[in-house]
């Protein structure tokens, strides 16, 4: 789809001897978002103008989505986009606030070409914190915004961004006893949308693995449900191995290579490595409770998972090759659909108490719990490889519908992503290579 | 596809003269774990509950035993046996209604030797969706082991775990929590 962009190699500058004076500090709890102005990109025509106002359009998006920036309305701008090709009247920009300015321009050098070229700017010392170019076919330019926009989030919060990647997701519709489920990609801003089942098979639980090509999902079909495998380049499906039960919940590891899952065979389910290289199963859990939703900690040397074993379902974590096993969850209620952070420090899971479902953190050792989200059903939280947003799936009693939230693990910023129609189960991509 | 003949054991019939009368509707069906809906052509008239048979008692009838409700069918099971228990939240036990349901199933399984059932268990969406389907499997198989138990043969009874993917009531409280917390026995149909 947008493989044709080329990521951009060109330094322009990097005024690295002036200090920087705005920087966001997130390490506190609760912060107060960066105002940032996006000029449209210069153009040398119509159509290259549109592109730039469109590629502003979406760093400006993506930064607002964060939480952490404060995009300032365009029509408070002074300086006009195409003069914005040389340094910036700083002058002209104090006086509305911006702490940070992103300009840039747009060239066609060839009918299917483009280049884009991007600078941020730190409006009160008047200096450049980054330059890029980007040279890309010319249907890549909404990656390239994405792309930018990771640069702008990177340099201005010190945290990797997360704004270059999908998010595959069971797309739902019809009632609720007969619902019809299909897989579906999209960006992680809900753009290129694209259904990858038709329906016909009720799927579930869908995970991309991290280098974006492959998705592993849960088909519910006769005789026995299974775990396959879709390749996304080729569309096709395959079963992803031969298990002695149904098998359920896919989990890739950091580095793709094996995957967790779960196996229920004569009413009990354990947890299992499928390593899909040399296809060997290995069993991890051997208890007769309930094990599943194991999730690998990033790098990958120990698994929380889900487990009934005393009593009721609670977080547990172990090592890869299934020892050393504790237990994380104290407090009450039932815990389930743990997730580990790419950055290792969190645990995302569900809380069901007292007749509501939360989305939660936690650390792995199981200190510091808390609860971000509370509402009838709040379920299947799944990171941004940022290690800083969660996207879980949130159902209505009201109107019956289900839909993707995002929250930040400060617990503010709690945002709708939009689906063409209902949704659950999402699973975030890492950034795409 | 379409088996012609069932051997059956006029005592589970109830009445086997019911078979001449298909335009009969049901009355209220103790055995059929709530059923009362107008059946046509179901077999089951009587409000009494009924001993089963021993099977040396039989008839044979032709009829398409899988649109009719005739007996050896699906809705014969479903009507006159009952095709599904219940469970409490989170739970895989079986109450003494589950247990006598299931005691009808497996009276009803030795009549029809050549039937082969799949045990579909199902969650309500109290819990995570994943746990659920462990959950479900747990279910299924707690009705497999119990009929097994009385005697049915392992392979005549397949289990699937729909989660709580497939509600039969579509409520969000625990009245359609409590309907949708069940194990269903589905007739496999035979090419």
């Amino acid at each position: 789809m947008l493989a044709g962009a080329t990521a951009g190699l060109g330094l322009l500058a990097m005024a690295g001897g002036a200090a920087a004076q705005v920087r966001l500090d997130i390490t506190k709890g609760v912060v107060e978002p960066i105002p940032i102005a996006v000029s449209p990109f210069a153009g040398e025509d119509v159509g290259t103008r549109d592109i730039g106002r469109a590629v502003a359009d979406v760093i400006a998006a993506n930064l607002e989505s964060s939480g952490l920036f404060r995009v300032i309305d365009r029509r408070a701008y002074i300086q006009d986009p195409e003069s914005l090709r040389e340094t910036p009247r700083f002058a002209e920009w104090r006086p509305i606030n911006a702490q940070a300015l992103v300009t840039g321009v747009v060239s066609r050098p060839a009918a299917d070409r483009l280049v884009i070229e991007f600078r941020l700017w730190d409006v009160f010392s008047g200096s450049q914190l980054r330059g890029l170019r980007y040279e890309l076919a010319a249907d890549g330019w909404r990656r390239v915004a994405h792309q930018i926009s990771d640069v702008t989030y990177e340099r201005l919060t010190g945290e990797s961004g997360y704004f270059d990647t999908r998010i595959v997701y069971v797309s739902e519709s019809g009632p609720r006893t007969q619902r019809v489920k299909r897989l579906a990609v999209m960006d992680q801003d809900g753009h290129n949308h694209r259904f990858l089942s038709d329906g016909g098979q009720l799927v579930l639980t869908p995970q991309i693995a991290p280098d974006g090509r492959r998705v592993a999902y849960f088909v519910l079909r006769t005789p026995v449900p299974q775990i396959m495998m879709l390749d996304l380049a080729t569309g096709r499906s395959a079963p992803l191995g031969e298990f002695p039960g149904m098998s359920f919940t896919p989990r890739f590891a950091p580095d793709g290579s094996v995957l967790l899952l779960t196996v229920a065979r004569d009413g009990n389910s354990d947890i299992f490595s499928f390593d899909t290289a040399t296809r060997r199963t290995t069993q991890l859990t051997q208890s007769p409770a309930i094990d599943t939703s194991p999730s690998f900690s990033p790098r990958g040397d120990r698994i929380v998972f889900n487990s009934d074993r005393g009593g009721t379902p609670q977080l547990y974590t172990m090592n890869r090759d299934g020892s050393n096993v504790q237990r994380i969850s104290f407090g009450t209620g039932r815990y389930g659909s743990p997730a580990w952070s790419p950055r290792g420090d969190l645990i995302a899971f569900t809380k069901i108490q007292g007749g509501y479902f939360h989305i939660g953190i936690m650390e792995p050792d199981g200190a510091n719990e808390r609860l971000l989200t509370r509402s009838f059903l709040d379920e299947s939280p799944a990171w941004a490889p940022n290690g800083r947003i969660i996207v879980f799936t949130r159902e209505d009693p009201r109107t019956d519908r289900s839909r993707l939230m995002t929250i930040d693990i400060t617990g503010y910023n709690e945002r709708e992503l939009p689906t063409p129609l209902d949704a659950s189960d999402p699973a975030w991509s890492g950034l795409i290579p | 596809m379409r088996p012609l003949f069932a051997i059956l054991p006029a005592a589970l019939l109830l009445l086997a003269a019911c078979s001449s009368t298909p335009e009969d509707t049901l009355g209220s069906d103790e055995q059929a774990g709530g059923a009362t809906s107008s059946v046509d052509g179901a077999y089951g008239a009587g409000g009494a509950p009924t001993e089963l048979g021993d099977g040396s008692s039989t008839v044979i009838v032709e009829e398409d035993l899988f649109a009719s409700g005739a007996p050896g069918s699906q809705q014969d099971f479903e009507i006159n046996v009952g095709d599904r228990v219940f469970f409490g939240f989170d739970s895989t036990t079986l109450d003494d209604d589950a247990r006598a349901t299931l005691d009808r199933q497996a009276s009803w399984l030795f009549q029809y030797p050549a039937t082969s059932v799949t045990i579909e268990g199902h969650a309500d969406e109290r819990g995570t969706r994943e746990y659920n389907l462990a959950l479900g499997e747990r279910r299924a198989t707690a009705v497999k082991n119990y009929l097994v138990a009385l005697g049915v043969t392992p392979d005549r009874l397949l289990t699937i775990s729909y989660g709580e993917e497939r509600p039969v009531d579509p409520g969000r409280d625990e009245t359609a929590y409590a309907q949708n917390r069940r194990a269903v026995t589905v007739i496999n149909l035979v090419n």
